[in-house]
């Protein structure tokens, strides 16, 4: 049985573990993304002009409802790991040694903050009040 | 770089795929911290809003848009070819399909976006 050696993207992990787990996760979170991401970009660029989306905007037409934060949180966790992990890849395509570990820590940090902002944004905005 | 290596359309379609990833990310990290912003002081957000929404923040979004479309179908050509790797024979045609599809599908979307900036009416309506 020959292995499938992939030539466009990183190879499959052949030894198991967080690496292969990653590895699907990367593509799981990709086609997420391809689905809630471009959905986003058309909603507020195609559907929607950027020009009215004031903060009251976001309340009336976005975040009303529980539903769409949902979603939100969801494209949020699924950019958060592909982002990031693909910056990993990148990182250790170029760097070696303490760099390299000191890059990805910074990375890893980082992502927690973002993802600690996104999350507190959407579950923190204030919610609309209906007369 | 790009131009002197004697790369064809697998290596293109990788470094595409690595820049447009990186530009991204980076997008990332500031719409992120500007939802947030919204969240926490609704006014400075609004006022961040007039960028978005001027000449170079149009420009700079269809950028995005560009990334993200290549991005996304690139990733398909991928995801076809790491679990059906037969299909790596029709890697350049997949390619090319790609491009097709990112006229088809972008075209629309940069006349929508930049038709303010030239002063003329968003051609398509929905509300």
């Amino acid at each position: 049985m020959t292995t499938p050696i992939s030539r466009a993207s990183r190879p499959k992990p052949q030894s198991g573990g967080w690496e292969l787990a990653t590895w699907y996760l990367m593509r799981l979170t990709g086609l997420g993304l391809f689905v809630t991401a471009l959905a986003h970009y058309i909603i507020v660029h195609f559907l929607y002009d950027p020009k009215d989306q004031t903060a009251q905007w976001i309340l009336d037409e976005r975040w009303g409802n529980v539903a769409w934060r949902t979603v939100d949180w969801l494209m949020l966790s699924f950019v958060v790991f592909h982002a990031f992990m693909g910056m990993r890849t990148v990182i250790s395509d170029y760097t070696t040694g303490g760099v390299r570990t000191a890059l990805t820590m910074a990375l890893y940090l980082s992502a927690l903050v973002i993802f600690a902002m996104g999350t507190m944004a959407v579950m923190t905005f204030e919610f609309p009040v209906k007369a | 770089m790009l131009l002197q290596y004697r790369g064809s359309e697998g290596m293109l379609a990788w470094a595409f795929h690595r820049i447009s990833g990186i530009a991204i990310w980076a997008f990332i990290l500031l719409h992120v911290f500007d939802i947030w912003l919204a969240s926490v002081n609704p006014e400075l957000y609004d006022e961040l809003l007039a960028i978005y929404g001027s000449f170079l923040g149009r420009v700079v979004k269809s950028l995005l848009g560009a990334a993200l479309l290549y991005h996304a179908l690139n990733g398909l050509r991928i995801i076809i070819m790491d679990f059906w790797p037969s299909m790596t024979r029709y890697h350049k045609h997949m390619w090319y399909a790609n491009w097709v599809l990112f006229a088809v599908i972008g075209l629309p979307i940069l006349i929508q976006i930049m038709a303010p900036a030239f002063g003329f009416e968003r051609p398509f309506r929905f509300q």
